[in-house]
């Protein structure tokens, strides 16, 4: 197969024609390598790539695969030459041979793991996470970390002390973030997929800046066991994918309850033959009204085209009112500071990381490798957290936002019990200029609006690119504010109850092929 | 007639013996070389989670039950936040909001029967060990104590004296060894007490302020430090000054307590619920299932010493104060049958032995069914009561099967009536003279007989039996 037609393979088809013995392992590992020599020196999606023990690893599970075939053919069976090779009967792992990034937050032993930050700058991961290891277990091939907001704290990737990535769609704009690096590298083929994290929409909505598929699964569906936490009670580590079926694989991988993570828990897995006989016909979905009001012309068009669709094909849509949203993001904020000024303290110089040089005592230690190791998102996520947690903000900061928190859950729960799902964008408008956030922290924070409802309810949610063609022509040139947003991907965000991970992806996969159609 | 009043308040932080840590697999053994016992959760690494012992949550509401506490129904950890070079997290997993128990008490018999009434009870874990090198003047961490579990009981200021404080130090620590839960060794640093101190004239209600006192190692080491600052804030309160507000340490060496930081730069420690753990439910089933597994607790050992096995409250109370003398007892009681003779074996010939050889009762070396034995063999008269006093030392000091012993040491007393009736004879035609006398009527010669014909069994012959056939030859003459 050549390179060109390698590449538009999905990661499950790729798979598919590995196993088939159609593509070898290695064709595809190359073909991702060219995409990185060519791209990476301008968008910088990778913080480390490792192409020769990629190629070896390619290599082997292609000599996996002949042997077996050899074995399958061989006259004799029992042959003891045959012995010790991959036994045919035996089911061969679903992403064997795939070239697949992961985000530079998740422990990979062996390997660097910065999370985008100066403070981890040497550090080598000494174990691994728990659904790299399942990704691994799954043949997955990873060629490289990729780059993040330091320690995910951003939305634009230009957080990271390496250097910010550039959205490949429009390389003056961000890709979003903090998951950046793994959108980018996939929406450039330097990758087949990719793992991210979200903690408040860093899977969704670099995703929906770079044309792909991103899904935050249910809270606690994906072990955290490696995943350096953020927010512990939002953080979920989670597919950034061409397709919805790539992610519904993907989550399939990954999920599973673990014991080295106490919050894991047992989630059903997505069957990808139901997923492609979804049928909208009596479906209930809801629009808050709330996450489309601020938003661009572009997401407006974007989610009114789509309720229409919905509609056309049997589904009933409904503009819902849901006022304890105008909360979220204060929500959020607090107790996400609150949770990552404690998750990192433990970043002190004393045992590993950075460590800052010529301090006369311990405080000086503390602070000076702390000031020096962490960047100003990092700093400033402290800060606040320390101030939400003091004894005199305490009460009004902290447990205002776990009572609103509760109510929250509690407000989608009723949703949940009248509606399948929710439709809403997934960011404000479309992929931002590049340094146009750091002119604005809160509007950036305010951008999260759309995110960081499901995060802090522990809702699936996925990010799917909303088919432009149409809309495009339709739309008036003057309306559009900035012309060059115009060829942007835009993202819609469908939001389902806990476990409903099957329900959105049936949904996304519907509004998928009716994309392509249109 | 004393001016002032001590009023005292204790936190005792008892180390659990769990073989694993609070929140990994980590084993708690003492005495490990440095970071001999540390992984990726006790070590703090990046992405690394805590997962609750279920071992340390049993001990826990076993304590908690034991202590009369109410065991709370949904209980949490919270995150507890300071930077030291021995917390690798930035933060202890402690409990502030949902304490495991709460509103409990354990009643006291020394120095007077008292109730102290207990405020919480909470898990946590151990910090790690900082080692200071003078030489080249550097600090080395020692992270193996990190997640080993803490139970903290927090009392209510119900102390007036630093008997009261010592007592209830002696009646946790053995409860705490009969639950199985704690080694509870201060020395070791498995039971540490902070005291918190405050003193007022006699008669005021108002509580003074307060300090709170760490480093104390030792029973003694508690009692001298309360006598110390007790005395050191009456002095200052009556100088019309006022007591500070401060945590101080008590040093051993120069018998003080020092200042170790005032309240002014006490932490801001920044509690907050601890996201990584899920809320621990506990159902009415298992805390059924825990009192059903609950051993008998030595107020109760104590009550049924005097009401059913009819000891005298002293011996009660002192049989019943440690596991390893209870269990000897109700040992000794049920094989021969009379407690009360059981007790006075122990109360006199055991803690003799215990007080001369200078051995703590947990480190006695007796079989549980020695003195039982001993005392049914002195009862039924096969050895003497002096043979039985050996044989309790030989079973106590080299831990000597006491039938055994008795063979090999020819303890035996002769109860054989023919072997004896040959004896007497011999004594009765030896003594004619003595014998013509208690025949005539000097009755006191018997006594003389009697030692004569002992002698001749050389001291093991069944005195009783002797006696009989000694009477029966003398009135046949």
């Amino acid at each position: 197969m050549e390179k060109k037609e390698i590449l538009t393979l999905s990661a499950i088809e790729l798979a598919e024609n590995i196993r088939e013995q159609k593509v070898t392992s290695e064709e595809a590992v190359r073909a991702v390598f060219e995409n990185i020599d060519e791209h990476e020196c301008k968008i910088h999606a990778y913080l480390d790539f490792w192409k020769e023990e990629s190629l070896k690893k390619a290599r082997e599970i292609d000599e996996m695969l002949a042997n077996r075939a050899y074995s399958e053919t061989a006259l004799n069976p029992g042959n003891s030459e045959a012995e010790g090779l991959a036994d045919p009967g035996e089911e061969l792992p679903p992403l064997l041979g795939v070239p697949v990034a992961v985000k530079d937050n998740l422990m990979l032993s062996g390997r660097k793991m910065t999370c985008g930050s100066k403070m981890l700058q040497d550090y080598i991961a000494p174990y691994s996470a728990t659904c790299i290891e399942k990704l691994e277990k799954a043949g997955a091939v990873i060629i490289g970390k990729t780059n993040m907001d330091e320690f995910g704290m951003g939305a634009s990737t230009e957080h990271s002390f390496f250097g910010a990535t550039l959205n490949p769609k429009d390389t003056n704009r961000v890709p979003g973030g903090s998951s950046g690096g793994s959108a980018a590298a996939v929406a450039y083929g330097g990758a087949f997929a990719a793992l991210g994290t979200d903690t408040g929409g860093s899977i969704r909505q670099p995703a929906a800046f770079c044309g792909l598929v991103g899904l935050r699964p249910t809270y606690g569906s994906v072990s955290r066991h490696g995943l350096t936490s953020f927010a512990s009670s939002m953080d979920v580590a989670g597919p950034v994918t061409r397709g919805t079926r790539d992610a519904a694989a993907l989550f399939n991988i990954v999920t599973g309850p673990d014991e080295k993570d106490q919050t894991s828990i047992s989630a059903p897995k997505v069957d990808l033959s139901k997923m492609e006989s979804y049928d909208l016909t009596g479906k209930r979905i809801a629009v808050p009204k709330q996450l489309i009001s601020g938003g661009s012309i572009e997401n407006r068009e974007a989610i009114d085209r789509t309720s229409e669709f919905l509609k056309n094909n049997g589904a009933t849509v409904d503009l819902i009112d849901m006022p304890l949203l105008d909360y979220a993001v204060a929500i959020y904020y607090i107790l996400s500071s609150a949770e990552a000024s404690a998750n990192l303290s433990r970043y002190d110089g004393i045992r590993y990381g950075y460590r800052a040089s010529g301090a006369e005592d311990i405080t000086e230690l503390y602070r000076k490798t702390r000031s020096e190791g962490f960047g100003t998102e990092v700093k400033r996520r402290i800060l606040l957290g320390n101030y939400v947690l003091s004894s005199e903000h305490f009460n009004d900061c902290y447990r205002q936002a776990e009572r609103a928190r509760d109510m929250l859950k509690k407000a989608f729960a009723d949703v949940f019990s009248k509606y399948d799902m929710i439709l809403c964008p997934t960011a404000p408008g479309v992929a931002p200029l590049l340094h146009e956030i750091d002119k604005d922290p809160l509007s950036a924070y305010i951008a999260d609006l759309c995110t960081v409802p499901a995060s802090l309810c522990g809702l699936p949610a996925v990010s799917l690119p909303f088919a432009r063609k149409e809309a495009d022509s339709a739309r008036k040139e003057e309306d559009t504010a900035d012309p060059s947003a115009k060829a942007l991907p835009v993202g819609i965000q469908l939001i389902g109850p806990r476990f409903g991970e099957q329900e959105i992806l049936g949904a996304a996969r519907f509004l998928e092929k009716g994309g392509q159609k249109r | 007639m004393k001016e002032f009043e001590t009023v005292i308040g204790l936190e005792v932080h008892v180390e659990l013996k769990t073989r694993s840590k609070i929140f990994c697999s980590c084993p708690t053994t003492f005495g490990a070389p440095p970071n001999a016992h540390i992984c990726e959760v006790c070590a703090g690494l990046p992405g690394a989670l805590p997962r609750l012992n279920r071992k340390v949550l049993d001990y826990a509401v076993m304590t908690s039950l034991a202590l009369n506490c109410e065991v709370t129904r949904k209980s949490r950890f919270d995150r507890k936040n300071y930077f030291y070079p021995d917390l690798p997290k930035g933060y202890q997993i402690s409990q502030l909001y949902a304490p495991i128990g709460r509103n409990g008490y354990l009643l006291i018999e020394k120095p007077e029967k008292k109730r102290i009434r207990i405020h919480e009870l909470h898990m946590e874990d151990d910090a790690g060990k900082l080692i200071h090198n003078d030489l080249d003047n550097s600090t080395s961490v020692d992270l193996s104590r990190c997640g080993v579990p803490l139970l903290e009981i927090v009392t209510e200021p119900d102390f007036r004296t630093s008997e009261e404080v010592t007592g209830f130090l002696e009646a946790l620590r053995t409860m705490l060894k009969a639950l199985g839960v704690s080694d509870c060794k201060m020395q070791e640093g498995s039971l540490r007490a902070d005291v918190n101190l405050s003193v007022r004239p006699v008669g005021e209600e108002k509580l003074g302020i307060r300090t709170e006192m760490k480093n104390l190692s030792s029973f003694r080491a508690v009692s001298k430090a309360i006598g110390y600052e007790a005395q050191r804030q009456w002095e200052i309160v009556r100088g019309g000054g006022s007591i500070e507000r401060e945590t101080r340490r008590w040093d051993e060496e120069k018998e003080q307590s020092l200042p170790m930081r005032k309240k002014e730069d006490a932490a801001e420690y920044k509690y907050f619920p601890e996201p990584d753990i899920p809320v621990i439910r506990i159902s009415d089933k298992k805390i059924d299932e825990i009192r059903s597994i609950l051993p008998e607790l030595p107020d109760q050992k104590f009550r049924r010493y005097i009401e059913e096995m009819g000891l005298p409250e002293y011996d009660a109370g002192i049989l019943s104060a440690n596991k390893e003398t209870a269990v000897l007892f109700e040992k000794t009681a049920e094989i021969c049958g009379d407690p009360k003779e059981a007790s006075n074996w122990i109360m006199v010939d055991l803690m003799k032995l215990l007080n001369d050889t200078g051995t703590l009762p947990e480190d006695m070396k007796i079989r549980e069914a020695s003195l039982g034995e001993i005392i049914v063999m002195v009862k039924e008269g096969k050895i003497s009561r002096a043979s039985g006093k050996e044989l309790l030392k030989a079973a106590f000091t080299e831990d000597a099967v006491p039938k055994e012993y008795a063979d090999s040491h020819d303890l035996w007393l002769v109860s054989d009536p023919e072997v004896l009736k040959v004896a007497v004879e011999k004594v009765i035609s030896a003594n004619e003279k003595a014998v013509g006398e208690y025949l005539s009527g000097k009755t006191k010669n018997f006594r003389f007989l009697l030692g004569q014909t002992m002698r001749e069994t050389r001291g093991k012959a069944d005195p009783a039996l002797l006696t009989g056939i000694l009477q029966k030859k003398l009135s046949e003459l």
